[in-house]
């Protein structure tokens, strides 16, 4: 069948065939290919040979490449026969020095090795096609388009031995020849691939995609192509001092250095690269759960806080369980649409509208449109003015930029790598105690009660990590160590010179020793010493 | 290909036998009519015989499509290198394997990281699905499925549970429990039904919702409580290989890549389609919006990758070289978007200048092809899979500008010590 799975299929190298193919061709061209000549191999001299060498140096000059790269290549046009080794034919390496090889013939190239069933399909839509011109249907005559152009290198094979065929039918006698047809179109009419019904609906899908594209594409029109890429010039300045790949990080990469205090910094105290990312965008606020909280603060101060609830709670019902969809949405009209609630948020008339009407048969989507226009709202007028307000520049002000970590003086030794509470083990923390809350004479099984057991146990393990972090994030803000900044700059000194002076005399020791050695000053005497009898 | 996950919708009278069936809604002629599926079947069967329908739907798609580069073509103005040449290159990258991550005993095809940025899930061939602490390189949890070729592997938003499937059609959720002794598999969820295998799977915003895409050609959206199909999207041709959600403010629309070379961005609450792309020669392979939301990139066994803008509707930038000669599996962003990391069936992986449409790095290192690419959520390391059954976390080595000795002597004993580690 044409559409079987790719993943698991042994070889579906197909395109990075043609591409190697042509390369090779490329390679033999008579000028600008490599250039070929006649190779010693011990005795004998082999024409239309070249060197390892000339390969890569031919790959680097076509390519620009790196020769770690053009060797690479190489290997594995080596590999796949389509270039072999004179001196050692069952070692397919690539060497890169004058050991001689040799191109393939395309007889014997991968891709003529097509799985056999393909072939034979070619070969009897060729015979047909020969036999009577206009003899073969609709989807033969697509089949065998496809299959032209898919083996388009071994086609002269196969119109031949289409006609090799033919003339030995046509010996045969009449009887015999008409039931051999007949066979061999049972076989292939259950042997063909699928088509009809199928793709009549493919056709019609695409065809519909097409038509729906073009409408939007009228109505709506499209962007100028240089608005889009100034766009991605714009995101990509914006965003490189908070990329650990392009710019690095504050205090440094945990997979680098072994320090994680990069993941567990920010807990009460914000860093000034967090803040200032909140204000890139309005999503960037919200999607973080420290920015959300400060700007639920801000709303609270302005009396506008039930926008962001309402947002909140149309979330979850969006992404939440479809169990628990009506309770949440009748929860949601109580609170913020009915008027004369407490929490009323401001929708124009014709949203709430279309919102009440929806709230007679609820689903996921039925306060997508409120939800929107609160979005907007928000959007528009409070996140400026948040970001203009004090409570805003306050928090940037107060928000710290870590020191680097400091580098021990021994760096190839390995720092402790520390294992850290699961997310798993928190949010079942969480379950349990509102279990336990929610139900008094609901017996627990032995699931939970292990699991309390692991919790508590775990718990001063927590309790001891959260205060090394506390104690790490004060040194971090500067409070203990500016006084001993100096002394620590002198004791490290000290550190240094110890390990040179020890490190130098140790070489040096090995030095004068090995020099005794040779020349016979210490060693083995000539009637056997006691000394080096471990020797 | 047989797709059966279709949404009936209606169910009604049809047009053309009028028993009370499940219809199918499809257009004729941009009319919307309803038919029963047996009377769709025999309507194709009968315009085939005749030979004319198909040909003449054919040619309107090649109008309609003509017409669509004409309107494209109107707002091409200028190439994406020629803005980007004002922008200072990159220097020089040096990347080095901090972490390998051994224990799988066949060919690992796919990766998801957790979002608290050290965890990571991994499947493979022999059908384990491994949940590692990276970092430390311990494993915490580790799951037998009942089939083979686990293709498609997803950790939840929460770390709470993880989704893998393959072979077997389907999509189980495993929640993740900290007792030892309970058995993961025994509190399996089966939640997607395909009719052929599972080849890529991802939570949405919440661990409520699954969006799967699969073999059969057809993406679906699953409930995880109910296992209920919420939505399916209909329009590739063959194997859907791969899907990615948009990071955008409304988080409605996705992207997925298949093997009729089309991309297509859906929108999730109507299951309509409403763009399509298809400059690639070959399968699309792996499918990744841009940071901003506004493009993405694929990956393909042409041996390119592409940028497709969604504004401006079109193919933005190819990242190709002639010493490139096999597909790219996988591909993944950096966190501002300007690196674009690939991994490739030449057991490399090469690292892109989106900007600048020029490679930077190329990472050697892998002894089979890598399958997947993923960098970590908060953007300082990059996990690949590869069919030598290992994982590696990798980093980029900056030297930091003081030219102190110590700093030298510290960057250079790091190096060494990277290569130690990536000998393993």
């Amino acid at each position: 069948a044409f559409y079987h799975a790719k993943q698991y299929a042994p070889v579906y190298f197909m395109c990075a065939q043609i591409q190697m193919e042509r390369m090779v061709i490329s390679m033999q061209d008579p000028d600008m290919g490599i250039k070929l000549r006649n190779q010693r191999l011990l005795i004998t001299v082999i024409p239309h040979a070249m060197t390892g060498a000339d390969i890569v140096e031919w790959l680097i000059k076509k390519c620009s490449i790196s020769d770690e790269e053009a060797l690479h290549i190489g290997q594995i046009f080596v590999k796949y026969g389509y270039i072999y080794p004179l001196k050692e034919p069952r070692n397919l390496i690539l060497k890169v020095d004058d050991s001689p090889y040799r191109f393939q013939m395309p007889y014997y190239w991968m891709s003529t090795r097509w799985p056999a069933s393909e072939l034979d399909y070619a070969i009897y839509l060729a015979k047909k096609n020969i036999r009577k011109q206009g003899e073969l249907i609709e989807y033969e005559k697509e089949c065998y388009n496809a299959l032209h152009k898919r083996i388009n290198h071994t086609w002269d094979f196969v119109v031949m031995q289409a006609r090799e065929q033919l003339r030995a039918s046509k010996q045969r006698r009449k009887a015999d020849r008409i039931v051999l047809k007949c066979q061999e179109q049972a076989y292939w009419l259950v042997n063909r691939p699928p088509v009809s019904a199928e793709l009549y609906k493919l056709i019609t899908l695409t065809k519909n995609t097409l038509a729906i594209t073009l409408t939007i594409t009228l109505c709506e029109g499209l962007t100028r192509l240089c608005v889009c890429v100034c766009s991605y010039v714009k995101y990509c300045e914006q965003y490189q001092p908070h990329d650990p790949i392009m710019q690095g990080c504050l205090p440094s990469i945990p997979w680098i250095t072994d320090d994680i205090m990069f993941w567990n910094m920010n807990f009460a105290v914000p860093t000034k690269l967090r803040v200032e990312r909140w204000s890139f965008s309005f999503m960037e606020l919200l999607n973080d759960p420290m920015g959300r909280k400060e700007f639920l603060t801000y709303l609270k101060k302005e009396f506008s806080a039930e926008n962001l609830c309402f947002w909140q709670a149309c979330e979850d019902v969006r992404h939440g369980e479809t169990s628990k969809i009506p309770e949440k949405v009748d929860e949601v009209y109580k609170q913020f649409l009915t008027p004369g609630a407490s929490r009323w948020v401001n929708i124009d008339s014709k949203t709430m509208e279309k919102t009440l009407e929806g709230l007679k048969r609820p689903h996921r989507f039925v306060l997508d449109d409120a939800q929107m226009h609160i979005y907007f709202l928000m959007k528009k007028d409070s996140y400026p003015r948040y970001l203009k307000s004090d409570l805003y520049k306050n928090l940037f002000a107060r928000a710290i930029v870590p020191q680097e970590t400091k580098k021990s003086v021994f760096p190839f030794m390995r720092r402790q790598r520390h294992s850290s509470p699961s997310p798993a083990l928190a949010t079942q923390a969480a379950e349990d105690d509102g279990k336990a809350k929610n139900s008094n004479s609901f017996k627990s099984n032995s699931g939970t009660a292990s699991r309390k057991k692991l919790l508590m146990c775990l718990q001063p393990y927590w309790r001891l990590q959260r205060r090394i972090f506390q104690i790490k994030l004060d040194v971090l803000t500067n409070n203990i160590c500016k006084t001993r900044e100096k002394s620590n700059v002198k004791i490290q000194f000290v550190q240094i010179s110890i390990a040179v002076y020890l490190g130098v005399s140790v070489m040096l020791y090995f030095l004068i020793f090995t020099s005794l050695v040779a020349t016979d000053f210490v060693g083995p005497a000539p009637g056997g010493n006691v000394f080096f009898t471990g020797w | 290909m047989c797709d059966q996950t279709f949404l009936a919708i209606t169910f009604g009278p049809c047009d053309n036998c009028s028993q009370n069936k499940p219809l199918m809604n499809i257009y004729l002629k941009n009319e919307p009519i309803n038919y029963c599926s047996l009377c769709v079947e025999l309507m194709a069967c009968q315009g085939l015989a005749k030979g004319e329908t198909i040909h003449t739907l054919k040619t309107e798609s090649e109008t309609l499509k003509a017409k669509l580069e004409e309107e494209r073509a109107k707002l091409h103005d200028v190439e994406l290198h020629q803005v980007a040449e004002k922008i200072e290159a990159l220097g020089q990258f040096v990347m080095k394997t901090r972490r390998t991550l051994k224990g799988h005993g066949n060919k690992v095809l796919c990766m998801d990281w957790c979002r608290d940025k050290r965890r990571i899930v991994s499947s493979s061939q022999d059908g384990k699905v491994i949940v590692w602490d990276a970092y430390t390189t311990n494993k915490e949890h580790a799951v037998t499925m009942p089939c083979t070729w686990v293709m498609a592997c997803a950790y939840a938003p929460s770390g709470c549970a993880v989704a893998c499937g393959g072979l077997d059609n389907k999509c189980s959720v495993y929640p993740l429990s900290l007792d030892k002794n309970e058995n993961l598999a025994a509190k399996k969820k089966s939640v997607a039904m395909h009719t052929n295998y599972l080849s890529s799977c991802s939570f949405t915003n919440s661990d409520m919702q699954i969006l799967t895409s699969s073999g059969d050609g057809t993406c679906a959206l699953w409930d995880v409580e109910s296992g209920q199909l919420l939505q399916s999207f209909h329009g590739h041709s063959a194997d859907v290989l791969s899907l990615n959600l948009a990071p955008s403010e409304t988080g409605n629309t996705f992207v997925s890549g298949g093997c009729d070379k089309k991309a297509n961005v859906w929108d999730m609450r109507s299951g309509q389609n409403v763009q399509s792309f298809e400059t690639h020669e070959s399968d699309i392979n792996c499918v990744k919006y841009y940071p901003s939301g506004d493009a993405f990139a694929t990956g393909s066994d042409d041996a390119t990758c592409r940028l497709y803008d969604l504004r401006a509707d079109r193919e933005v930038a190819i990242y190709s070289k002639e010493s490139i000669i096999f597909g790219a599996s996988s591909v993944d962003f950096s966190l501002s978007g300007r690196l674009l990391f690939a991994g490739y069936n030449d057991y490399t992986i090469n690292v892109w200048d989106v900007l600048k449409g020029t490679r930077v790095a190329i990472l050697f290192g892998h002894e089979n092809r890598v399958s997947s690419v993923r960098v970590s959520p908060d953007g300082t390391a990059f996990c690949s899979g590869s069919w030598d059954s290992t994982l590696r976390v990798s980093v980029r080595f900056r030297f930091s500008g003081e030219s102190d000795l110590r700093n030298i002597l510290y960057s250079m004993v790091l190096l060494f010590t990277g290569i130690r580690d990536y000998r393993w």
